[in-house]
C-alpha cells in the first residue's frame, strides 16, 4: 500500500506494465514532458511525443496495435476527441466486430475530462456518454487513485480498445497546468479522497461498480467527481433522515447493470449524478436498465444539460453540484408515486384550418 | 533492388482481373449487396507495387482493396464468401467488400476515405519497433489526398521516420467530382513539401510502376524515412459497380434521369441566369466526356502490349481462368 495523487497511480500502473511488456508504448502531443517520469525512464522511443495531429497519432496507434504493439494514446481533453474521432468510431471500435474477433487492437486511449476550473465548454465536457454509445469501446471514468490504478491495469491488459478518462479536479498536474498556473490566488473545489489516497495496486474489473456507502432510501448512481459530490451531498441528507446508498459506476461500458438493479430494487429511489449532458446519455441509458428489468422506481438526475458556461459562478451551477443533488433527493423522497421529477407535459399540435372544426383541443386524462 | 519479371507481372495483373469479372459477375446476379469498387484500371498499379511486398510487411487498402488482396495471396473462396456474406468468409461475412482483413496476412482495409494512411502510419510503426526491415504499404486515391488525415499522416511519418511507403492510386475522380479542379498543387510536390522521398509514374505500365516502386521500396526498407507514389491510373467502372454516371455515359437512352434532372432545371421558367445554365450545361458534358475519355481502350492495362509470347499469355490466361472459376464453384456451391 502506498499513498499517491491521482496521476501518479495511473503512471505507476503503466510503468508497471511497459516493465513488464515491451510492447507497451506511449505516444502523444506532450508526452515527453506531460509524462517526464516514463520518458526518462523508457527513453523517446517508448514515450513518444507527436504533433497536434490527434487524427493522425490515434490512427495510428490503431494500426500500431493491430500490428502487435500495446499502445497507451494520450488526447490532452476528451474535448479534442471531435478531430481524431473517426479512429476511434470506425476503426478502433469496429475492428473486432468485422473480423468476428479475429483480430483485435489493444488500446487504452487516456484523456483528461472535466470542468469546473473556468476553462469553458470546449475544454470541460464529460463526453462519456457520447463514446460509450460506440458498440466495441470500453470507457473508465475513476473516482479516486486506487481505481485509477486499478482501472488502468485493468485496460493495458485488455485486448481492445479502451478509454480511459481522467477528472481535471482530480489530477494535479492537469489542475496546475490549465488550472491554476501556479496561482494560488484560485481555489478549486478538489475532492480531497478523489485526488490523493492509499493505492493498494489490486486489479479493478473493468465494469464493476463500488458501493461507495450504504443506504435503504435513494440510490444515487454517479462516476468520477460527481461521486465525492454525491457521497457529501449522501452526508448532508442523512441529517435530514435520508440514507442514501452511493454507487461508483466506475465503467460506463460495459455497465454494471447488476449492482445498479440489485440497489434500486432494495430503495426504490434512483437519482443518477452524472456530469455527463443529460439528453441521451448515461443517466437516460441507467434509467432504461431499470425500466427494462421492470422495476418500480422513482427516477430522477442531475446532469450537465447545456454548454458549460464561462462564469465560475454559472459553471457551478451547470455541474451537479450538492445542493442540486440535495434537492433532487429530497423530491425524491417526497415526491407521489404517480409523480416524476418533471411534469409531463404535451405539446398541442395547432391543428390545420380543414379539420379545425373537428379536433378540438383534449386535455390528457 | 529486386527485378521483376514480365511474366509475374502479367500474371499479376491477370489474376487480379479475372477476381474482379468474377465479382462483378456475382454482383450482377445479387449475390453480393451493397456497394462494390472494383478495381479495373488498377491492375498494373496493384502488380507491380505489390511485386515488392515482403513476408512481414503490412498493408492497408481502401474501398478499393481486392487487387491488394488477390496480390497478397489470400485464400480468393475465403474473400468471395466474404463479399457474399457467407460464414465461412475471410471475416465470417462480419466485414463485408470495404471491411476486408486478415491479421496473418497483416492485410487491413478500410471504408473511410483518407484513413488507410494513417492506419499504415501505425503498422510502420509496428514493424519498426517488432520488426525492423519490415515495411508498411498505403494504397488510397487522390481524392482521399484531400483529406486532412491524409496530410497529417505525411507529418506524422516523416517527424517519425516511418518505414511507410503511401501509394496514391490517381484515377482523376473523388466519386463524381474531377479531382484536379478540387486539388491544389501537385501531389508529388506536396508529399516532398514534408520530406517524403516521391515520384510519379504511369499507373498503368507495370514494369515502370514495379521499377519506380522498387527504387522507393528500397529506399524505406532501408531505414531512410517514408516514400510516396504517385501512379495515374483509371476507374473504368466508375466510383462502384452501377455507377450513374457511366451507365449515363455509356447508353444514355436507357438511363435518362440523370439528363432529366440536367435539362428540367435548365428550363425551368424562374431560376438563374442564362448565361449560368449555359455554363451549367457545359460543366455536366464536359464531365460526361471526361469520363468517357477515361473508359476506352488506351485506359485499360489489361489491353496494352506485353513483351510476351502469345503461347505464354494463353497458358497464365488459363491457369488463371481455371484458379478463379475453381474459387467461384466453391463459393457458389455453398452458397446455393
Amino acid at each position: 500500500m502506498k499513498r499517491m495523487v491521482f496521476e501518479e497511480a495511473v503512471d505507476a500502473a503503466i510503468a508497471e506494465a511497459m516493465v513488464r511488456d515491451e510492447r507497451v508504448i506511449v505516444l502523444g502531443l506532450d508526452v515527453p514532458m506531460m509524462r517526464a517520469g516514463l520518458h526518462a525512464r523508457f527513453g523517446p522511443d517508448r514515450v513518444l511525443g507527436a504533433p497536434i495531429s490527434e487524427g493522425a497519432y490515434l490512427g495510428a496507434a490503431v494500426g500500431a496495435a493491430m500490428a502487435g504493439l500495446r499502445p497507451v494514446v494520450e488526447i490532452m481533453m476528451v474535448d479534442f476527441i471531435g478531430v481524431a474521432l473517426d479512429a476511434l468510431l470506425n476503426h478502433a471500435a469496429k475492428l473486432s466486430g468485422f473480423t468476428h474477433g479475429r483480430w483485435t487492437n489493444p488500446l487504452v486511449l487516456r484523456m483528461s475530462c472535466g470542468a469546473g476550473y473556468g476553462d469553458g465548454g470546449q475544454h470541460g465536457q464529460a463526453l462519456w456518454g457520447m463514446l460509450a454509445g460506440i458498440p466495441g469501446l470500453s470507457v473508465v471514468v475513476p473516482s479516486t487513485p486506487d481505481d485509477a490504478y486499478g482501472l488502468m491495469t485493468s485496460a493495458l491488459a485488455h485486448d481492445g480498445p479502451v478509454v480511459f478518462l481522467e477528472h481535471k479536479l482530480l489530477t494535479k498536474n492537469w489542475l496546475e497546468f490549465v488550472g491554476s498556473g501556479g496561482r494560488t490566488t484560485l481555489s478549486f473545489d478538489v475532492p480531497k479522497a478523489g485526488h490523493e489516497g492509499d493505492v493498494t495496486k489490486q486489479p479493478v474489473r473493468l465494469g464493476s461498480a463500488a458501493r461507495r456507502r450504504t443506504g435503504d432510501d435513494v440510490t444515487l448512481v454517479s462516476l468520477g467527481v460527481s461521486v465525492h459530490r454525491a457521497l457529501a451531498a449522501a452526508e448532508q441528507l442523512a441529517s435530514s433522515g435520508i440514507s442514501c446508498e452511493v454507487l461508483d459506476l466506475r465503467s460506463v461500458r460495459p455497465l454494471d447493470t447488476a449492482s445498479i438493479l440489485a440497489s434500486v430494487q432494495r430503495t426504490g429511489r434512483l437519482l443518477v449524478v452524472d456530469e455527463d449532458y443529460r439528453d441521451f446519455g448515461l443517466s437516460g441509458e441507467v434509467s432504461a436498465v431499470v425500466a427494462e428489468a421492470g422495476l418500480p422506481v422513482r427516477f430522477a438526475r442531475v446532469c450537465t444539460e447545456d454548454t458549460i458556461p464561462f462564469a465560475r459562478h454559472l459553471e457551478d451551477a451547470a455541474l451537479p453540484n450538492v445542493t442540486r443533488i440535495v434537492t433532487a433527493a429530497q423530491r425524491l423522497m417526497g415526491a407521489p408515486a404517480q409523480a416524476i421529477t418533471r411534469p409531463l407535459q404535451l405539446t398541442e399540435v395547432a391543428p390545420g384550418p380543414a379539420s379545425a372544426a373537428n379536433h378540438q383541443p383534449r386535455a390528457l386524462s | 533492388m529486386a527485378t521483376v519479371d514480365v511474366e509475374t507481372l502479367y500474371r499479376s495483373m491477370r489474376r487480379i482481373h479475372a477476381f474482379e469479372e468474377a465479382v462483378r459477375e456475382l454482383w450482377d446476379e445479387g449475390s453480393i449487396s451493397g456497394e462494390v469498387h472494383l478495381c479495373h484500371g488498377e491492375e498494373a498499379l496493384a502488380a507491380g507495387v505489390m511485386a515488392h511486398h515482403r513476408e512481414g510487411d503490412a498493408i492497408s487498402c481502401d474501398h478499393r482493396p481486392h487487387g491488394q488482396f488477390v496480390a497478397r495471396g489470400v485464400d480468393l473462396r475465403a474473400v468471395l464468401a466474404e463479399l457474399m456474406g457467407l460464414e465461412s468468409g475471410l471475416c465470417a461475412g462480419r466485414g463485408g467488400h470495404m471491411h476486408l482483413f486478415s491479421k496473418q496476412h497483416l492485410i487491413a482495409t478500410t471504408g473511410i476515405v483518407g484513413a488507410p494512411a494513417p492506419l499504415a502510419a501505425g503498422f510502420a510503426l509496428a514493424l519498426k519497433r517488432l520488426q525492423p526491415g519490415a515495411i508498411a504499404f498505403a494504397f488510397s486515391g487522390d481524392g482521399a489526398a484531400n483529406q486532412g488525415l491524409f496530410f497529417e499522416t505525411l507529418n506524422l511519418a516523416s517527424v517519425w521516420k516511418l518505414p511507410l511507403l503511401i501509394v496514391c492510386k490517381d484515377n482523376g475522380w473523388a466519386v463524381t467530382t474531377y479531382s484536379r479542379t478540387v486539388t491544389a498543387g501537385d501531389h508529388v510536390e506536396r508529399a516532398r513539401a514534408f520530406g517524403f522521398e516521391a515520384e510519379s509514374v504511369d499507373g498503368m505500365d507495370p514494369l515502370g510502376v514495379s521499377e519506380v516502386a522498387g527504387r522507393l521500396v528500397a529506399h524505406v526498407r532501408a531505414g531512410k524515412g517514408p516514400a510516396f507514389l504517385h501512379a495515374r491510373c483509371t476507374r473504368l467502372d466508375g466510383h462502384f459497380l452501377g455507377d450513374q454516371m457511366v451507365r449515363t455515359v455509356r447508353d444514355p437512352k436507357a438511363n435518362p434521369d440523370a439528363g432529366r434532372t440536367v435539362v428540367e432545371n435548365l428550363t425551368a421558367r424562374r431560376g438563374g441566369r442564362w448565361t449560368d445554365r449555359v455554363r451549367g450545361l457545359f460543366r455536366t458534358g464536359q464531365a460526361m466526356l471526361r469520363l468517357r475519355g477515361g473508359l476506352g481502350k488506351k485506359n485499360d492495362p489489361m489491353r496494352r502490349p506485353f513483351a510476351l509470347s502469345d503461347e505464354a499469355r494463353r497458358r497464365i490466361d488459363a491457369e488463371v481462368e481455371a484458379e478463379i472459376s475453381a474459387a467461384v464453384d466453391a463459393v457458389s456451391q455453398e452458397a446455393a
